[in-house]
């Protein structure tokens, strides 16, 4: 393959400060939130405005040069690494709120723009933006889009896919198509539903229409700890079965909160495990739900129960809770994150599973999940420096995914496949529905450019290294879900 | 159809195939008189095949009645939220997927769309294909329950489905208003949906004299009448003053919503259109629609959605103006998209058919070259009718 002529033609569009080609230049955007992968681009152009980007994708159709559109890069399936000798579309400039019509509750949004600046434009108007992934002080709209990105209030008001209600894009080849428009409702095949989640592969989001929501009025939040996984698992059945609909329903395991504490101070109590529920809504509404479950959970013999009386408290108990993945790199040199679901009524039988895999392997595992929607997120923690140790814990990572898929789940909540799982999807589908994914793909991308070698297991396997964690992640900046 | 290889089978066989289901949205199942099309009936393919109450999730096959799954989850204390349509018409899950219809509910937690978590299909090559799980929570693979939400039979015949369900508030509440006119309760509308209050489902509608909307919310018995005052209180508080506000509770509150679920309110012998919308291009909707004879409407989902009772093809005193054709016209004028469901469809050219065949599309076309990409892969041989 040759991009020479691709670069040149791109030369014409951008400036040299916008048209990246020097390893030097070229190093930062190597690898994204997983640093396992690297791999260094040809180019890297930073488009101006939409018309740039969808020149920059017709021109890559016109060479045949595969390219990947790029937000913050906090990926933690290797969505968002580079393809070699191919180009990066990064859109981190593309970070203009178009419009804010709060009668209409929506926002028209570039794909650059920061998830969390969405709400915060909104908040004025009483509103906000509902999904609230861990890194969502640096990770943008655009790749929430493409990876349909989750959060711990996902129990109730769905991932990003439920808050997406139109957009334009640029397919593979740069033709350009308006899908579902500003009502909730349409007409024909929920086309803005299938693009989000297709992982970049059905091209670029150039602008996205977002739903919004009234901010709640309050919070109630309860953090309770218990004598075991077990025991904070039934509480959940509890909670879950009492026709409660709690905005998040949180657990972390021993090693999960040992880490909270030495990273975010968070002030947890120290216990085998610890259940965070929270319910938000109308004041009069929430408290008497709030009185119900506290009920509830007293019923399940927790060692202790602290409720969260002010916002200061509850921002508290958030912190530590996503802090609690990055606070593991303080445990051991280095991580891997699973993203594997299971059917709520299986977590206990997943737990253990994990914890004996976990033993067997000689190899800790923290555990930090979303348990109302049975997202499980298990951290393999590993020393790089180790010969072999990094494979050790891809091998355990792998054990725990195909547990996931014979228990009925989903080897990925939100997080994607991405270059990660790409190997698993096979086993979680059949050959004919891996066939109809790769017809959908060739027929919306006839040469596969779009995000080559992501989701679909194809394409050039590229080499694990071990590099240790994104360098803002070590600063603290970023927080893994 | 009484089993998936018997679709598989009538697929592969047929030169082109339709699908019908309860029969609850005849204009877009009946049609069509075409020798070459094989109407396929699932209401046979029924039954539930898995319910787990404390994974929130069931999954039972495309014919299935909507109604008998209301019965069978409340039993448990949970609902479809959405509010599924057409229940009592004998409406099934399948074709209330394949239509893309969720009712009122839809409001509060989202519509067919974000409920539907898997699904099997059969596509034109008579394959049968998964999608989605069957967990609540699931970014992996492509997202084909949402393709098939809207796909109207036109990119595979659905046969299996999953859905997520909600636990049901132990009790609603309903406040209605009435309005002067239009522009009045479009400002208490605002004001109420960017209000804190939860509320389940907004709908409005023209009364005999001004304008009625009704407001619902649901929760715990306790805290309900505190709460029901609180939205009192919004809807006084505006610039547009309701004339008179009216509290509804228990059977008299749940037949409301009944009858807007089961379109109970559309005069016999009406056509039944649906036009996704938004408040604000409700009052340009208002003055289009003024000047024909159309008279039974009913907007949903906080103005996201217009009901629209409009005389079909075989009407037989129909006024010169309105026909589905000319209703055609008017939501191409407004930008705006409808689909005809019950009565007959006016006849136009739908691409790849013939012109005479009935077309249930209003407006502005479906047309994509991302649709079209993604039909061409799902069906090489043009089996399902096309857009």
């Amino acid at each position: 393959m040759n991009v020479h002529p691709l670069i040149d033609a791109l030369s014409r569009i951008y400036d040299s400060d916008r048209l990246l080609t020097r390893p030097a230049q070229l190093m930062a955007y190597e690898s994204d939130a997983l640093t396992v992968f690297q791999q260094r681009p040809a180019a890297v152009v930073i488009p101006q405005d939409r018309a740039e980007v969808i020149e920059t994708v017709q021109l890559c159709h016109e060479h045949s040069v595969p390219f990947v559109a790029r937000g913050s890069g906090t990926s933690l399936s290797g969505g968002s690494l580079p393809i070699a000798e191919g180009i990066v579309i990064a859109l981190n400039r593309l970070d203009r709120i178009l419009r804010l019509d709060a009668e209409e509750r929506i926002a028209v949004v570039e794909p650059g723009v920061i998830n969390l600046k969405v709400s915060e434009a909104a908040k004025p108007y009483g509103l906000y933006y509902a999904p609230d992934p861990s890194s969502q002080s640096i990770c943008t709209i655009g790749g929430n889009v493409a990876f349909n990105s989750g959060g711990a209030h996902c129990l109730k008001y769905g991932m990003t896919s439920n808050h997406v209600l139109g957009m334009t894009v640029a397919l593979p080849d740069g033709e350009v198509v308006e899908l579902g428009g500003e009502s909730l409702e349409g007409v024909g095949p929920d086309l803005p539903g299938f693009f989000v989640g297709s992982e970049g592969l059905f091209g670029v989001a150039l602008e996205i229409t977002l739903r919004l929501l009234p901010i709640p009025q309050t919070y109630r939040t309860v953090l309770a700890a218990y004598d075991s996984l077990h025991a904070a698992g039934d509480a959940v059945t509890a909670v879950v079965a009492s026709g409660l609909l709690p905005g998040a329903i949180e657990i972390m395991d021993a090693l999960a909160i040992k880490a909270a504490e030495v990273g975010a101070k968070a002030g947890y109590p120290t216990a085998p495990a610890l259940l965070i529920v929270e319910l938000e809504g109308e004041e009069s509404a929430v408290e008497a739900e709030f009185a119900q479950l506290m009920q509830l959970i007293e019923e399940t013999a927790p060692v202790e129960v602290r409720m969260a009386q002010t916002a200061d408290e509850r921002a508290r108990i958030w912190k530590g809770r996503k802090a609690a993945f990055s606070a593991v790199g303080r445990l051991a040199p280095d991580y891997i994150v699973q993203d594997g679901v299971v059917p709520r009524s299986r977590l206990g039988d997943a737990l253990a599973e994990i914890d004996r895999l976990s033993a067997s392997y000689g190899i800790e595992v923290a555990n930090v999940f979303h348990a109302g929607d049975g997202n499980l997120h298990p951290l393999i923690l590993f020393d790089g420096r180790e010969e072999g140790a990094l494979e050790r814990a891809e091998e355990l990572a792998g054990e725990i995914l195909e547990l996931c898929v014979e228990l009925g789940g989903s080897i990925t909540g939100e997080h994607g496949v991405g270059m990660e799982k790409r190997a698993f999807l096979p086993k979680m589908y059949g050959p004919l529905e891996m066939q109809a994914m790769e017809d959908v793909r060739r027929s919306v991308d006839s040469r596969s450019l779009a995000n080559r070698g992501k989701m679909l297991p194809a394409g050039e396997a590229e080499s694990l290294t071990h590099v240790g964690p994104h360098p803002l992640e070590k600063a603290g900046v970023i927080f893994r879900e | 159809m009484n089993s998936v290889a018997e679709i598989q089978g009538a697929v592969r066989a047929a030169k082109r195939v339709r699908v019908r289901g309860g029969g609850s949205k005849p204009a877009l199942s009946l049609p069509n008189c075409q020798d070459d099309v094989q109407t396929l009936d699932l209401s046979t393919l029924k039954g539930v095949i898995d319910y787990q109450p404390d994974e929130y999730t069931f999954t039972a096959r495309a014919g299935t009645r909507v109604a008998d799954i209301a019965a069978l989850l409340v039993e448990e204390g949970q609902y479809l939220p959405f509010d599924p349509p057409l229940a009592e018409r004998g409406a099934t899950l399948g074709g209330t997927v394949a239509a893309g219809l969720s009712g009122a509910g839809r409001y509060r937690y989202g519509g067919i769309r974000d409920f539907l978590i898997g699904i099997r299909f059969v596509d034109g090559r008579g394959q049968e294909i998964r999608g989605g799980g069957t967990v609540v929570k699931n970014a992996a693979g492509f997202d084909f329950p949402k393709l098939f939400v809207g796909s109207l039979g036109r990119l595979g015949i659905l046969t299996e489905l999953t859905f997520k369900v909600f636990p049901q508030p132990a009790a609603f509440a309903t406040v209605a208003a009435e309005f002067e006119g239009l522009s009045d309760l479009l400002d208490a509308l605002d004001a109420v949906t960017r209000s804190a209050i939860d509320l389940h489902a907004v709908d409005f509608a023209p009364a005999e004299e001004g304008w009625t909307l009704w407001v619902r919310i649901g929760g715990l018995p306790t805290v309900l009448q505190e709460r029901a005052q609180a939205l009192q209180s919004v809807l006084s508080a505006g610039v547009g003053r309701p004339g008179r506000l009216s509290l509804h509770r228990e059977q008299e509150e749940e037949s409301l919503w009944k009858t807007a679920r089961s379109m109970r309110w559309l005069a016999e012998g009406l056509g039944l259109v649906r036009v996704p919308l938004t408040p604000q291009r409700v009052p340009a909707v208002e003055e289009t629609l003024s000047g024909s004879n159309a008279a039974a409407r009913r907007y949903s989902v906080g103005g996201n959605l217009l009901w629209l009772g409009w005389p079909d093809e075989s009407a037989p005193e129909r006024g010169e103006q309105d026909t589905p054709q000319d209703l055609h016209t008017l939501l191409l004028d407004l930008d705006l998209q409808g689909i005809q469901l019950i009565g007959r469809a006016r006849r136009g050219k739908t691409q790849g058919n013939g012109a005479g065949e009935e077309n249930p599309l209003l407006g502005r076309p479906l047309q994509n070259a991302f649709l079209r990409r993604i039909a061409v892969a799902l069906d090489p041989e043009r089996k399902f009718e096309s857009w």
